[in-house]
This record gives C-alpha cells, sequence and structure tokens, in this order.
C-alpha cells in the first residue's frame, strides 16, 4: 500500500507540474502574442507646500488639458481626474477602431477606472498617475464605473464612453 | 502499523482553566461571526436589488454593514477561532499544558480589540471597509482595536513557542509531534506575514487618526496591507487544513499518508509569503516587472494546494474503501456522511477545489485586467475563505463544542441541515458572483442604489446572488442554533480527547527529514526572500509623501 500510494503520488504531482508549466506557457503567450499587458509605473504628482491636490493636478500635464485628444491615425488619447463622486469628463465620444490610451488619476481618495466588458480596468491613487490602452472595435455605449470603494455615494460614480 | 501524530497518544487533557479560555476565544468568534452573515443577507439581497440595510438597527449605510460583514468574518472570527484552536491542538499535539496567563492575555486582547473595532463600526466612524485604504480615515479606535486582535496573535504565538521549548526540553532529540509542528508551523508563517499591516496600523495609521501625521501615502499603505493581505488567507486556510490533516483521515475511519509531505506543505506557505503585489496588478506606482515576477511566483501556491488535495482524499479514500466502498470513486459516498463535522468539511473541500480553479483565474494577470474588483472576486473568495473555511469551522464545531463543554451535539440532523444548505447556497451564490463579474458586476457597490441602468447580464447575476446567499445565511442560522442549542442544553457526557490522525508514513529520527524540523533556517529562508521582493520597491518610496489629507465623507 505505502508503495503504491508512492506511486500516485509522484504520479499526481508530475500531472500538476505540466498544468502549471502550461498555465504559464499560456500567460506568456497572451502577453506576448496578444500584446495584453499589465499597467506599469507611469508618474506622480506631488502639491508644493501650501498647495492642493486638485491645484497641483490641473498644472501638470496633461492634466490641464482633459478630454479626447487625437495624436495619430487612429489613435487617441483620454485624459481624465476622478474626485469623489465623479469622472471628468462624464462623456466621450470617440469613432469605432480608435485604439485609445487612457490617462487618469485621483484628487482625493482611492477610485477604480474600469469599462465595464473591456480590459481597461485600473486603480487611480492620488498622487500617482494610471495609463491603459485599448482598442474599441465594437460601436455601443460602454459604461464606465468606478470600483473601489470611495465613501458615500460611490455607487453613484460613472461616466459613459460612447463609441460610433 | 500506523503512527499518531501527537504525543502521549494514551490521553491528554488540558487543565479546566485553559480549556476555558480556549473556550471563550472561539466563542468570541462565532458570536461576531453571527453578526457578520446578517450583514452577508443584506449584501447578497443588495445585489437582487432589495435595499434592506436601511432597516439595520445601528446600520445606516451599505458600506458600514459591509465594513461589519469584511472585518467580523474574515479579521476578528477567523483570528479568533485560530488563537483558540490552535493553542489547543498544539497543546495536545505535545502534550504539554500551555501558560495560563499568555493565554489570557491573548483573550482578554482580543476580546478589547473586537470591542473598540466593532463600536467604531456601529458608531458610523469606520466605514473604510476591511481593507481601509488610506486616505479613508477611520477613527482611531478602529485602528487601535485591529492592532490590538492582530496582537492577540503574537501573543498566542508566544504561548506556542514557550509550550514547544518546554516540550523540547523534556524530549530532547524527539521530532516535534505533526499536530504540534503544523500549529507552530502556521503562527511562525503568520508573525512574519503581519508585519506589514501592522506597521500599516501602528506607524502610520494610528498616528495619523490622532493628529500626528499630516496625511497618508497611499501607495505604501497599500502596499503594506497586501503585504499582510495576501498571506492572510493562509492565516485563514491553515488551521482548517490541520482539522483536514489532523482530524479528518481519523472520522473518516481512514489515515494520513506520510508525515513529512505534511510538514513540507506548511513550510511552502511559510516561503511564499511576499506575493501580495498580485493583488495590485492594476495599480499604477508598481513596476510592471515586479508584478510578472510575482505572478509567476503566484502560480508556485499551486503545488502545496494539490499536495494537501492528494494527501487528503487518499485519506478520505482509504476511509471509504474500509467501509465496503469500490470503485474508482465508490468509495466517496461510503464516507461518513452521516457525521455532520464530516459532512461539513468534505463540502467545504468541494468547495475549495472550484474556489481553487478560480483563484488560478483572478492570478492569471491577462483575466486579473476582466475581473479585478468585479463580484468575479467575492464569488471565489466565497468558496475559499466564505466556505472552505467557514464551513470547515462550523464541521469542526460540532466535535470540538461537544469536546470543550463536555456535552453531546444537540442534532447531528440540524448540522446535516445546515452543511448541505450552506454548500448548496454557496454554489449558486458563487455562480451569481461570478457570471455578474464576468459581465463587468463591479464589487463593494450598492447595486440597488445605482443611478444608471443595469447592463445585460447583472440583473440575473443579482438574483442567484440573493438567492444563493439566503440559503447561505438560512444554513448559517441553523448552524447557531445547534451551536447554542448544545451549549445551553445538550446532555452531559465524557468526551475524553480529541479525534486525532494517525499517518502510515511515519516520521523518521534521522536523514533529511530532520531538516524539516530546523525552523531557524526555514525562516531565514522566508523572510530573506520578503526581502529581496519587497526590499526595493519600499525603498523607492522613500522618503514617504504623508501629505494626503483624510476622507471622511462615508
Ligand atoms: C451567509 C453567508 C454570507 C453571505 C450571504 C455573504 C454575502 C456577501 C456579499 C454579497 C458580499 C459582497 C458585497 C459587496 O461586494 O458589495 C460579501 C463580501 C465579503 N464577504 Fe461575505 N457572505 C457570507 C459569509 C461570509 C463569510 C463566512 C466570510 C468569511 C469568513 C465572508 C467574507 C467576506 C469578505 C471578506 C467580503 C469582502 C468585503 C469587502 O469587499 O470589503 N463572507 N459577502
Ligand atoms: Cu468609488
Ligand atoms: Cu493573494
Amino acid at each position: 500500500m505505502n508503495h503504491e500510494a508512492e506511486r500516485y503520488e509522484r504520479f499526481f504531482l508530475i500531472i500538476s507540474g505540466v498544468f502549471l508549466v502550461g498555465f504559464l506557457l499560456v500567460l506568456a503567450y497572451t502577453s506576448v502574442h496578444m500584446r495584453v499587458m499589465l499597467p506599469g509605473r507611469v508618474g506622480t504628482i506631488e502639491a508644493n507646500p501650501g498647495e492642493s491636490l486638485a491645484a497641483a493636478v490641473f498644472r501638470t500635464p496633461p492634466f490641464n488639458h482633459l478630454g479626447v485628444t487625437k495624436v495619430g491615425p487612429d489613435e487617441y488619447q483620454a485624459v481624465y481626474f476622478a474626485q469623489a463622486w465623479a469622472f471628468f469628463p462624464r462623456e466621450i465620444d470617440l469613432p469605432v477602431g480608435a485604439r485609445v490610451k487612457f490617462i487618469a488619476t485621483s484628487v482625493d481618495v482611492t477610485h477604480g477606472f474600469f469599462i465595464a466588458g473591456t480590459r481597461v480596468n485600473m486603480m487611480l491613487l492620488p498622487g500617482q498617475i494610471s495609463e491603459e490602452t485599448y482598442t474599441f472595435r465594437k460601436p455601443g455605449k460602454y459604461l464606465l464605473l468606478c470600483h473601489e470603494y470611495c465613501g458615500l455615494l460611490h455607487h453613484t460614480m460613472h461616466a459613459w464612453v460612447i463609441v460610433k | 502499523m500506523s503512527t499518531p501524530i501527537v504525543a502521549a497518544p494514551d490521553g491528554f487533557a488540558l487543565p479546566q482553566e485553559q480549556r476555558r479560555f480556549i473556550k471563550w476565544t472561539i466563542y468570541l468568534g462565532f458570536i461576531v461571526l453571527a453578526f457578520g452573515v446578517l450583514n452577508g443577507l443584506d449584501q447578497a439581497l443588495n445585489y437582487a436589488h432589495i435595499d434592506i440595510f436601511r432597516f439595520f438597527p445601528g446600520m445606516r449605510t451599505y458600506y458600514q454593514g459591509l465594513t461589519a460583514h469584511g472585518v467580523f468574518n474574515a479579521i476578528v472570527m477567523t483570528f479568533a477561532f485560530a488563537n483558540g484552536f490552535v493553542a489547543l491542538l498544539v497543546a495536545r499535539g505535545l502534550g504539554t499544558k500551555l501558560n495560563s496567563g499568555i493565554l489570557a492575555a491573548s483573550f482578554f486582547t482580543i476580546l478589547i480589540g473586537t470591542l473598540l473595532t466593532a463600536g467604531a463600526i456601529v458608531s458610523g466612524t469606520a466605514s473604510v471597509l476591511y481593507t481601509f485604504y488610506a486616505p479613508l480615515e477611520a477613527s482611531w479606535p478602529f485602528y487601535l482595536g485591529l492592532a490590538l486582535v492582530v496582537i492577540s496573535t503574537w501573543i498566542t504565538s508566544l504561548n506556542l513557542f514557550v509550550t514547544l521549548a518546554k516540550f523540547r526540553r523534556e524530549h530532547p532529540g524527539e521530532r516535534i509531534p505533526l499536530l504540534a509542528y503544523m500549529g507552530v508551523a502556521t503562527y511562525i508563517f503568520w508573525d512574519i506575514a503581519s508585519a506589514g499591516i501592522a506597521i500599516e496600523v501602528v506607524v502610520f495609521l494610528l498616528p495619523w487618526s490622532l493628529g500626528l501625521w499630516h496625511g497618508a501615502d497611499p501607495m505604501v499603505d497599500r502596499t503594506l496591507f497586501w503585504f499582510t493581505g495576501h498571506p492572510i488567507v493562509y492565516f485563514w486556510l491553515l488551521p482548517v487544513y490541520m482539522s483536514w490533516y489532523g482530524m479528518i483521515p481519523r472520522q473518516v475511519n481512514g489515515a494520513l499518508f506520510s508525515d513529512s509531505v505534511v510538514r513540507i506543505v506548511f513550510l511552502l506557505f511559510l516561503i511564499i509569503i511576499p506575493v501580495g503585489f498580485h493583488h495590485q496588478f492594476v495599480d499604477p506606482g508598481v513596476p510592471r516587472g515586479l508584478k510578472y515576477a510575482v505572478a509567476v511566483m503566484t502560480f508556485a501556491l499551486f503545488v502545496p494546494s494539490l499536495m494537501t488535495a492528494f494527501s487528503v482524499m487518499y485519506a478520505l479514500e482509504i476511509g471509504g474503501r474500509r467501509a465496503g466502498g469500490s470503485g474508482l470513486i465508490g468509495w466517496f459516498f461510503r464516507i461518513p456522511w452521516k457525521d455532520p463535522s464530516v459532512c461539513a468539511q468534505v463540502l467545504a473541500m468541494l468547495a475549495f477545489m472550484l474556489g481553487g480553479i478560480t483563484g488560478l483565474m483572478n492570478a492569471s494577470y491577462n483575466m486579473n485586467l476582466e475581473i479585478h474588483n468585479t463580484t468575479f472576486v467575492p464569488g471565489h473568495f466565497h468558496l475559499t475563505v466564505g466556505t472552505a473555511v467557514a464551513l470547515s469551522i462550523m464541521g469542526i464545531a460540532y466535535w470540538l463544542v461537544p469536546y470543550l463543554e463536555q456535552k453531546e451535539l444537540w442534532s447531528a440532523k440540524a448540522g446535516l441541515v445546515s452543511s448541505w444548505l450552506y454548500f448548496i447556497g454557496v454554489l449558486i451564490f458563487a455562480r451569481g458572483m461570478i457570471s455578474g463579474g464576468l459581465a463587468g458586476m463591479p464589487r463593494r457597490t450598492a447595486i440597488s442604489l445605482i443611478p444608471y441602468a443595469e447592463p445585460p447580464g447583472w440583473r440575473l447575476a443579482g438574483i442567484l446572488v440573493g438567492v444563493g446567499g439566503s440559503m447561505m445565511f438560512a444554513g448559517a442560522l441553523v448552524f447557531f442554533v445547534v451551536i447554542a442549542m448544545t451549549v445551553l442544553a445538550g446532555k452531559r457526557t465524557q468526551i475524553a480527547d480529541i479525534p486525532y490522525s494517525v499517518t502510515i508514513a511515519k516520521p523518521q529520527n534521522a536523514g533529511w527529514e530532520l531538516s524539516l524540523d530546523r525552523l531557524r533556517y526555514w525562516i531565514a529562508i522566508a523572510v530573506v526572500l520578503c526581502v529581496v521582493v519587497y526590499g526595493p520597491f519600499l525603498a523607492s518610496q522613500f522618503p514617504l509623501q504623508l501629505n494626503i489629507p483624510g476622507f471622511r465623507a462615508f
């Protein structure tokens, strides 16, 4: 019995090892080939002594120019700031096929920045700049949500992305 | 030819007084769990668009109740249970009594901590959820209470170490009995892992809430939180593993296959502490390379989990075959399903398999981009901590409470009803949460109050959450009735000992296995790994920016 169990166990561990390696290979494939990337370190915003964080944000490019800017053929940049309990801008329009770099930050607490049904999913921390790029292939009215608890009216915090 | 996993196998009973402190520590956990699951019901109904939380006495907002749910269930109940249960098992494993003074200190510390934190939550000055991300700023009793709850676990570890030292003095050259080894390893691991949250609360948040710091550094606070916030899940799980390895094989009339495999599993958890960055995959300010490195390390957790699956399933199989089960899976139906303690814990194991699969999905960072902070996440962790752990704890209670009280279980049948209700409930609940999350439904959200139209897929998901959650609540309610009736009206009886397992391959007193007991070296490896992963990142945050003002609009 002893021997048999050891054999089973070895077999079980080998299968597990194969699975583990398989999972990691799939992850590597989606990163390299499908270019699914995690956000990294972008930059910080620091208030001067006596200055509010909001004031510091509005003098720091690109946050001195909120909203959508076309930066190339089919390439856009969408700049947001989040404040309890709203996103600015509240609504943007984009053409189908637009590849958009979302750049956002918070001026008060931690907020979420999540476009339901897409991979645009990031946390916004006061003092940190978040960035993520996404291509909208389908037209529609996309819901942009705050998905991190940010106080009393957190559940009301949303905006729209219209893709036509 | 099998070896008990405890010293003094002929019998050992703790002094009455020590038993009493252990009992009340565990009951404290059950009492807060009762309040916690009551809020769980209101949250589940909220996702089904039924708003009952405004009728809860003392709870004014959804988020106040959610804070209570997370703090009571995931922090206070689990810690209280661990403090009581693990101390009992270590004492039993060593056949040595604990230190009564330290035991009392641990109990009163967690009691006062719980009262302070609960008071802050009920007063409405601490609706910051159990993650309390700065700059959300709670009132000081919330942080002080949490600090005391954590300190109570350190006091418990002190008790375990003192007791182990005494055993080693009295039994030179002997291996640490497996039951005690698991408990000591769990608390050593936790002492290291809890450093993050301890520093966050004691150095930054508590002084800040008292006005000693002007602001908070949200990035650093979050990172310290998740340094502990990931491994805290092992601290929830390992006491339950002690039952799955240390008791369940005996309860099903099976046996544990190997002593050393169990020790290796516990050491692996000790080593894989610093992977908390996988909770920050979509955070700004954390370098990409670090996230990828941690993602790969996270997958290593697959190994101890599968080793556990193997050992526990093998033990169940031995028991099932001894009871006449045959065929590839026939044995599974022959284990003692009528024993509520076994039934609850085996159902908990089944839920844990689903929890493991959804956990792998969370850990796959490409998937994480779709589901981070959606209801997928509570879908996952109600299968793990909410069921694998909580339902196992209920199952353990079905022998533990009779043992501590020396009274018969009030109704085994009611225990079975509770377990099945809870289990079927969580399957429906998790199905709703997971599908909702894939459709973009956010977690931590008063969905019954949203000002926009629900996107497709949310409605059905929410209804399943409401139905499944109500069943879980009903199951938990039956559990509380069984326990209360056992304590208050159970028939007196004599229960001499706890149901500890035996192993087939016994611990060796020579060779490489001895290195498993040289805990000092394993501790060193664990600490070095933490420093390697976290050191450079934390160093890069200096000088700290303690300048983000507190936010109290909740
Ligand atoms: C009757 C049983 C339970 C029900 C119906 C229930 C229901 C829920 C629901 C619906 C949520 C999501 C709330 C939201 O994101 O807005 C939630 C969150 C949570 N639950 Fe439970 N739950 C139950 C038991 C448990 C147990 C036993 C534990 C742990 C031991 C637990 C731990 C948690 C935690 C940690 C959260 C996250 C809180 C947060 O996001 O801040 N739950 N629960
Ligand atoms: Cu929010
Ligand atoms: Cu984790």
